[in-house]
């Protein structure tokens, strides 16, 4: 079965707030072994014209959504079968800068269903706009890679 | 830093971020947000049908945002894409790489690759970066 795209495309998901902790930015940092100190360091950071310790390109991205309960209720409301379901994508398109002490809010919609490959493979991108009130900070889409192996049968 | 140095087929300097290991993916958990049991619980992995646990997409556009970071200052950066086209298996040992394929309108466009050692492609990406003058850097 596949996704309705119209249906997709009205489909309600909740706003979800997150709070950008200097803890935690330190913390992802060092996971990652990012080792500019505007990442993790605020004198550092104010030092290089910063209000904070800056937000490194990819941490906005759906893997925080990931925390939330059913964290892919969405899709699977969309009909979607979770298990034939991989993150098949992920972009950003970055407007302005996100800082440690900024409290954020991810609004997010379905901007596009479309399938390849004969059928084979279904995409979902959801877009998360990240704001600050009515600014908009990044655009981070994910998407959605749904596997129908039965299209090539 | 100079961004004269931009010209189409200039290859940015290789990102080598180190093995792939339980306690990383362990951590990287904690960091992003993305606990998902497919990559901390060699049960939950092999209950969907995996060998065992893999790296997180997002760990390995994390070292891909690293390498453009290390390279152009952040704000520069206009978009960042990437297309997980293969898993990170555990004990991997990933390698970074990129390229300046197109320069146009005081954009250059960056084609990324993370790969193993084995010469597998595990993701493809693409950033477009603003080297006008005066902006940024």
């Amino acid at each position: 079965m596949y996704v309705d795209r119209e249906a997709a495309l009205r489909h309600p998901i909740a706003p979800m707030p997150f709070d950008i902790e200097r803890g935690r930015l330190r913390f992802f940092a060092e996971t990652v072994g990012i080792t500019d100190p505007v990442y993790f360091d605020v004198d550092a950071a104010r030092a290089a014209g910063h209000r904070d310790i800056l937000v490194p390109p990819t941490f906005l991205s759906n893997s925080l959504e990931l925390s939330l309960p059913n964290p892919f209720g969405w899709l699977a409301e969309l009909g979607v079968d979770l298990t034939r379901s991989t993150h098949g994508s992920q972009g950003f398109t970055y407007h302005r800068p996100a800082y440690a002490n900024d409290t954020v809010v991810f609004h997010r919609r379905i901007v596009d269903v479309y399938t390849r490959k004969g059928g084979a493979l279904e995409f979902v991108v959801k877009q998360s706009d990240v704001m600050i009130g009515d600014t908009l900070l990044l655009e981070s889409r994910f998407i959605s890679a749904i596997r129908h192996p039965e299209a090539l049968a | 830093m100079t961004l004269k140095t931009f010209s189409v087929g200039h290859e940015l300097p290789a990102l080598i971020p180190g093995k792939i290991s339980r306690v990383l993916l362990a951590l990287f958990a904690g960091a992003s947000g993305d606990h998902q049991p497919t990559h901390l619980d060699v049960d939950a992995a092999r209950a969907k049908g995996y060998d065992d646990v893999f790296a997180h997409g997002m760990l390995s556009m994390a070292y891909l945002g690293r390498l453009l970071t290390d390279w152009v200052p952040q704000e520069r950066i206009r978009s960042f894409d990437c297309r997980f086209v293969a898993r990170v298996p555990m004990h991997a040992e990933p390698v970074c790489t990129g390229r300046v394929v197109e320069i146009s309108g005081g954009l250059a466009r960056i084609e990324v690759v993370m790969s193993l050692d084995d010469g597998t492609v595990v993701v493809r990406g693409e950033a477009s970066v603003d080297i006008g003058e005066g902006s940024g850097g």
